[in-house]
């Protein structure tokens, strides 16, 4: 059984949330990416996976404006789009977590969520004075991390440099997930975690994704990819080798594709 | 409540947790309270220092010394307001005195040599601090250099174009426009004697309290400073805001040229290069972190405030302004090192 053959069970159906077509990158010489096409389907966790070098953040970044493609096309919900900047991305509702996880230490988990999008009171004070509904936000905050299933953080008001690094991290995706976002990207969301703290944020994935929420993971650990990931995307000398499933290859299936040591 | 702390179980376990970390040591737990509130531990010190100057001499505690240490504290008071701004993006302005005299020069000799009218001439000085605010700012963020070498240069730069405009000639409080030496005059406030210049610098204090505290500017100048690049990846626009600290730091330091001149009754070019450090100190002390991203303004008024104490208490007590100068730099030091102790919050 070929893997490109598989299709999860409603995708003919359904629109891809996030479609890449082609997508060509170069630096200088060095080819990034080579004409790599992906889909993500409403309520599915896609993992991106690939050595070194083979071109998955190069494509993570063309997905999320960071990097802007040669050549290809990209569109969200079937409309094309042309993304310049990371907030280009953003207003498209594709919300990243980076890896080296992009929250303020010092300041609390509400004004963590609402860091760069912060509320103003209503009336004279928030429009003249443009005072801050620190309230309204923590209210909102809450029920945000209610809505989300997050039951790590329970209070809003601590500094996030007092949370553990799960913790952390659920802050983290609990801010690329809030407020009306369509597609979250995790780069490495384990990959500083301990073996508890891991299995809270896969736990994490799978409400996102259980909320429909699709999500992109990036990950070099293989057993949380094959533990939470609905298709897996991989990537090889800067072209998608192959899309397989958990269920339609094995670990070992995997690596050798993604050496080179075999082809799906 | 005795019933309850034995027989009632905790009511989750997210608060069974903080309080047995709360636990952990008494010393620890102290840490965790210095950490939330920094201005906490300036506060102490104050108090501390003003008790123990009040027992060493009668004359200490009143209430025309302490009117006294406030005029003492007002200029420096200011540009520790400038500094603090700058501090918390993990910035440091070595340029403060320099910017605020050359501010303070160029508003004297408006009026008095070129006969400016007296808020004209506070306008220019004004656009003097902006625009030196604004070449500290661009340097920061357009060449990405530190700010500790670009104020270290601007410094230089501000204090050789003082000394060109003026001619190194000192412009008397008596020649000057009523307006201009305003910021010196006093009014009685029940038995206290007040100075407009104390009045002014509290109320750029209030302001910028109210805009660090309340407004998303402020919360975006403690993200910058916390993690620039967390701030970037949450979207702040991070050089605009490094921008607008600088600006405004700038403003600031313009309303201290003036302060200034009504405290000394004159504008001269040959003083001030102290105020730099003095600032700095004030902060330090303050509890503000020089790495950035923590701290308080309320803390930076207490930490010039201490420094004015330690500097008239010492003097009170008969001591020679060497031994201030000494208290002041064992002050920073452990300052400096309380803080190094407090970051150390960490689960």
């Amino acid at each position: 059984m070929t893997a490109t053959e598989f299709q999860p069970a409603d995708t003919k159906v359904r629109q891809p949330i996030l479609q890449a077509r082609s997508l060509v990158k170069t630096f200088g010489r060095v080819v990034g990416l080579d004409g790599v096409s992906l889909d993500l389907y409403p309520g599915e966790v896609l993992a991106v996976i690939g050595d070194n070098g083979a071109g998955k953040s190069t494509l993570i970044k063309c997905l999320t404006g960071a990097e802007v493609p040669d050549s290809g096309e990209l569109t969200v919900s079937g409309q094309p789009v042309h993304f310049k900047r990371p907030q280009d991305a953003r207003a498209h509702g594709i919300e990243t977590v980076y890896q080296n996880l992009a929250v303020s230490p010092a300041l609390d988990v509400a004004s963590n969520l609402f860091l760069g999008r912060e509320e103003r009171l209503p009336g004279p004070l928030g429009k003249l004075f443009r005072v801050l509904d620190t309230k309204g936000m923590r209210r909102k905050a809450k029920e945000e991390l209610a809505r989300l299933g997050i039951s790590t953080l329970q209070d809003v008001t601590v500094p996030v440099e007092n949370l553990s690094g799960g913790q952390r991290q659920a802050v983290a995706v609990a801010r690329a997930a809030a407020f009306g976002s369509k597609v979250v990207v995790l780069d490495e969301p384990t990959a500083a975690l301990g073996v508890r703290e891991s299995n809270q944020v896969l736990q994490l994935v799978r409400d996102l994704r259980d909320r429909g929420l699709p999500v992109i993971l990036i990950s070099h650990n293989m057993p949380h990819v094959f533990d939470v990931a609905d298709r897996i995307h991989i990537q090889r000398l800067g072209k998608c080798a192959a899309t397989i499933t958990p269920q339609s290859h094995s670990m070992t299936d995997a690596v050798a594709i993604m050496t080179g040591a075999a082809t799906a | 409540m005795t019933q309850q702390q034995t027989a009632g179980p905790p009511t989750g376990v997210a608060d069974l947790a903080e309080e047995f970390l709360d636990r952990q040591t008494p010393l620890s737990r102290i840490r965790n309270i210095l950490h939330r509130y920094p201005a906490l531990s300036p506060a102490i010190v104050l108090l501390v220092s003003v008790i123990v100057f009040g027992l060493l001499n009668d004359r200490f505690l009143r209430v025309e010394n302490l009117s006294l240490i406030t005029q003492q504290v007002a200029v420096v008071g200011t540009l520790a307001i400038a500094q603090t701004l700058i501090i918390l993006t993990a910035g440091i302005d070595l340029s403060v005195g320099a910017v605020m005299i050359l501010s303070s020069m160029v508003v004297a000799q408006l009026a008095v040599n070129n006969g400016v009218p007296a808020p004209l001439a506070l306008l220019a000085g004004l656009l003097v601090g902006l625009g030196a605010g604004a070449l500290n700012g661009f340097l920061v963020t357009r060449f990405r250099l530190p700010p500790f070498i670009v104020t270290l240069g601007t410094l230089n730069i501000f204090i050789a174009l003082t000394l060109l405009y003026s001619n190194g000639a000192t412009v008397r409080g008596s020649a000057m426009p009523g307006m201009l030496t305003w910021t010196g005059s006093t009014f009685l406030l029940g038995p206290v004697r007040i100075s407009t210049g104390v009045v002014l610098m509290l109320l750029l204090y209030i302001a910028v309290a109210f805009i660090l505290g309340k407004t998303a500017w402020g919360r975006h100048v403690y993200a910058v400073g916390d993690d620039k690049e967390a701030a970037r990846l949450a979207g702040i626009a991070v050089n605009r805001v490094l921008m607008s600290v600088y600006l405004a730091a700038g403003a600031v330091l313009a309303v201290g040229a003036w302060i200034q001149i009504g405290r000394t009754n004159a504008a001269s070019p040959n003083t001030g290069v102290d105020l730099n450090l003095d600032s700095i100190t004030a902060v330090v002390i303050g509890g503000t972190s020089l790495f950035g991203g923590r701290g308080s303004i309320w803390g930076t008024l207490l930490g010039a405030l201490i420094v004015g104490v330690f500097r008239n208490g010492l003097s009170l007590a008969g001591l020679d302004v060497l031994y201030q100068t000494l208290a002041v730099g064992i002050l920073i030091i452990l300052a400096v090192s309380i803080d190094q102790w407090i970051r150390k919050v960490k689960s």
